[in-house]
């Protein structure tokens, strides 16, 4: 046992100028993430710099088999918190081999909509709550519940510290350092309503940044459940019933917002995004309809609603925004399993571009 | 209560990180998590290995605890501050955290935050915001580094302390300028029992029995008169770490039951550092797989019940003549019994029987170095006509900022009409 510790916590920068780059991207599923590592003649920091890869796609239902090379492109680099030193995990997107973004790749077009100029002169900043819960491995049932039963109700759990009320701090608490490592913008954590169920923060970040900084930080956190043995969950609603669901709101905002006057700026935003409200549901995470009933702290899915410090709106605008006259508004509709480059292009192309 | 120190300034300590604590009581609480260190790790021999870290019994990495115990010192400047609040229940403890751009050192460099009081039955779902605005700050021991552990209270967007904010009027009380002057001094004995996990029934009991009466227990040794020292062991040097005023621990009388003691702080001071080391008992507990109680009586029956006995001095008491004003304040308290008794914690009357090293909650006695009475002054304080009282009412689940409010605001600022004085003092046996 000893020796594979060891091995594991070898620091190779005594040895060699090699580093290990481990490369992710998103699955076939849009929601699977994927990772394989390969290693470097010597450390690199710039994206630019890293070699262009390939992956089998077959195996992951983005290609077919008879032509199931699928060409992976790195976008971003953070530190490895599981390897150390000067190793790397490289965040990719995937292409055919004649260059065109695949159907699953969401990051192209989010790329392309934040690039337009007037999109970022208006500098759109991003903060995910990404909610997630906790499920034990063989029986997938929430951690910490009685196999075959259920805990008390929902009341002391939100926030809260103790044996009886708190599932799985060490797995949050490891992630919120091994984020911090890895140079994600990570802001904060909380443990959720439901117990088991809890939350992590990223942002804010600019334009596709958001969307890069999460799913790295979606896949530290698997690695991380993956060690504890414990599965991670990111259904949105993944106990029917008087259970509070997991979404992931966010919180946005633009230059036009944050200066003085924002706060017209944000209404007028608000307005479009009302009436773009059934296109932004079917984007906003498969199985929402399940978690957004208008109880348990969510709108319902098919009205549209806005309000200050409201739990049960679609948009929430906090106090401090109203008082202040400028600020940022809360999008409270996305599920914990969006996609949040779609998400995050989708509420600036919304805000920014489209006329009604 | 051991002899009254200088109060230490919060927050001044240079104790190096802690590494993790000792092995955790309840073996089988955390089967399907990585939480414990693999000690037979280097004992192990060769045998077969698993290439995944899946059960913590097996484990060959530890690389969670590898995570967890990290110090990002040198790769970032920001840190980790963990919010803490009362809940609406009043003794729920809640925190979340957030990151913070570099190391601070006073809780006026944090920013006010907010958070969701409809899921801690504070505020209504359409206007569920609560700010919370940074009152102390101290170390946090379980993420090291330059990581703080903020104790907050809770106001509306307007500004108002909410009703469950009991830190408010106590920081009102403690500056009022005749307090301030008198120096107020406490110390106070935080009493507690550990359950286990999924019955509830005290550690260390048998479930569906009950362990050898009491006799052996109190400040006892030995694997069947001691029940989960490691938590106790753990959190006070944790408290230490982080910068707490703890003064000592003891094993209680009953099995299963544990005492702390904060002090002697100053003023307000008392309040946040009690329900800072309540946070980090229950995190502790929490990792141990253990439930913490604070209920004054968790066993009907003959068995103890949990207190938190408030020692408390001013500048007078503890000076030359201190013996009269001591007398004068238990005049003072002996007017003013019920008020004190409704404030001193839910469930008081069943643990205030008269027995069990307690007074009963009807009648107000006093008396040197009686634990049956409500306030005891001890002969320390008798023979050198100084010192402090000891207020025993209290329960386990006491708010510290309303007891030390109360106990100021009564022996300091109330005064109660000539009358009303001459026969308290009759009634309690008093010649002031």
């Amino acid at each position: 046992m000893s020796l594979i510790n060891d091995f594991i916590k070898f620091n190779l920068n005594e040895t060699t100028r090699k580093s290990i780059a481990e490369y992710l991207w998103i699955g076939g599923s849009g929601m699977d993430l994927r990772s394989k590592a390969r290693t470097l003649p010597e450390p690199v920091t710039d994206p630019a710099k890293l070699p262009l890869w390939n992956f089998d796609g077959s195996s992951t239902d983005q290609a077919p088999g008879d032509d199931s090379e699928v060409i992976l492109l790195p976008q971003a680099i953070f530190r490895d918190p599981f390897r150390g030193g000067s190793n790397i995990l490289v965040m990719c997107d995937t292409y055919t081999p004649a260059g065109d973004p695949i159907p699953t790749n969401k990051r192209f077009s989010a790329d392309k909509i934040f690039n337009h100029p007037d999109v970022a002169a208006e500098e759109p900043w991003f903060g995910i709550e990404q909610e997630y819960t906790l499920l034990q491995k063989d029986t997938k049932w929430p951690l910490g519940w009685p196999v075959g039963g259920f805990p008390g109700p929902q009341g002391p759990y939100y926030c809260g510290v103790g044996a009886d009320k708190s599932f799985g701090r060490d797995i949050v608490d490891a992630h919120y350092k091994a984020c911090l490592y890895a140079g994600i913008n990570i802001s904060g954590i909380n443990g959720e309503v439901m117990p088991a169920q809890w939350e992590f923060q990223v942002g804010p970040a600019t334009g596709i940044s958001a969307g890069d900084q999460l799913w790295v930080a979606r896949y530290i956190l698997e690695r991380i459940t993956e060690i504890a043995g414990v599965v991670l969950s990111f259904d949105p609603k993944p106990i029917p019933g008087d259970w509070n669901g997991a979404g992931a709101h966010t919180n946005y905002s633009t230059k036009s917002m944050r200066n003085d006057g924002g706060i017209d700026v944000i209404r007028k935003a608000i307005e479009k995004l009302g009436l773009r409200h059934e296109q932004h549901i079917a984007a906003y995470g498969e199985g929402n309809d399940r978690r957004l009933t208008g109880r348990h702290e969510t709108a319902d899915i098919n009205s549209f609603s806005w309000g200050v410090a409201n739990r049960g709106a679609s948009i929430r605008v906090g106090r401090d925004t109203e008082k202040a006259g400028k600020g940022y508004f809360e999008d409270r509709r996305p599920a914990s399993n969006m996609d949040p480059y779609v998400v995050t292009s989708m509420i600036a192309e919304t805000t920014i571009l489209w006329k009604p | 209560m051991a002899q009254i120190l200088v109060p230490s300034t919060q927050w001044q300590m240079r104790v190096p990180k802690c590494s993790t604590f000792g092995s955790p009581i309840a073996t089988k609480i955390w089967g399907s998590l990585l939480l414990k260190q693999n000690m037979k790790e280097a004992a192990k021999s060769a045998g077969k290995f698993r290439v995944l870290a899946l059960h913590s019994e097996n484990s060959t990495v530890n690389r969670t605890e590898k995570l967890l115990n990290m110090d990002i010192t040198p790769y970032t400047d920001k840190i980790i501050a963990e919010y803490i609040w009362i809940g609406g229940s009043g003794i729920d403890m809640r925190s979340k955290s957030r990151t913070i751009s570099k190391p601070v050192e006073h809780p006026s460099e944090l920013p006010k935050w907010n958070y969701d009081g409809s899921s801690t039955g504070q505020a209504p779902g359409e206007d569920s915001e609560v700010i919370l605005y940074p009152q102390a700050i101290f170390k946090d021991p379980f993420r090291g580094g330059n990581n703080i552990l903020v104790i907050c209270d809770a106001y509306t967007p307007a500004g108002e302390p909410i009703p469950t904010n009991k830190r408010h009027k106590a920081a009102e009380i403690f500056s009022n300028k005749k307090v301030v002057d008198e120096v107020p001094w406490f110390g106070i004995e935080q009493e507690y029992t550990l359950l286990q996990q999924n019955v509830k029934w005290p550690l260390g009991w048998p479930v569906g029995g009950y362990p050898g009466p009491q006799g052996p227990y109190y400040c006892g040794a030995g694997a069947d008169k001691s029940f989960g020292r490691d938590i106790s062991d753990a959190h006070y040097k944790a408290c230490l770490y982080a910068g707490i005023n703890i003064s000592g621990t003891n094993g209680e009388v009953m099995p299963g039951q544990w005492e702390y003691q904060v002090g002697p702080s100053v003023g307000i001071e008392a309040g946040d550092h009690i329900w800072c080391s309540r946070y980090i008992l229950e995190r502790i507990t929490e990792q141990a797989g253990v439930v913490l109680s604070l209920d004054p009586k968790p066993i009907e029956g003959d068995w103890n019940g949990a207190g938190c006995h408030t020692n408390y001095s001013t500048k007078s008491m503890r000076e030359e003549g201190g013996f009269e004003v001591i007398k004068k304040a238990i005049l003072n308290l002996s007017l003013r019994h019920k008020e004190h008794i409704s404030a001193y914690g839910e469930g008081n009357e069943r643990r205030l029987t008269g027995k069990h090293e307690t007074a009963s909650i009807d009648s107000f006695s006093w008396g040197v170095a009686n634990r049956g009475c409500s306030i005891r002054v001890g002969r320390d304080t008798e023979k050198n006509g100084k010192g402090y009282l000891e207020d025993r009412r209290p329960a386990s689940n006491m708010d510290p900022y309303v007891v030390t409010g109360l106990l100021a605001e009564t022996t300091i600022l109330y005064e109660p009409t000539l009358e009303a004085e001459a026969l308290a003092a009759q009634k309690v046996a008093l010649k002031v």
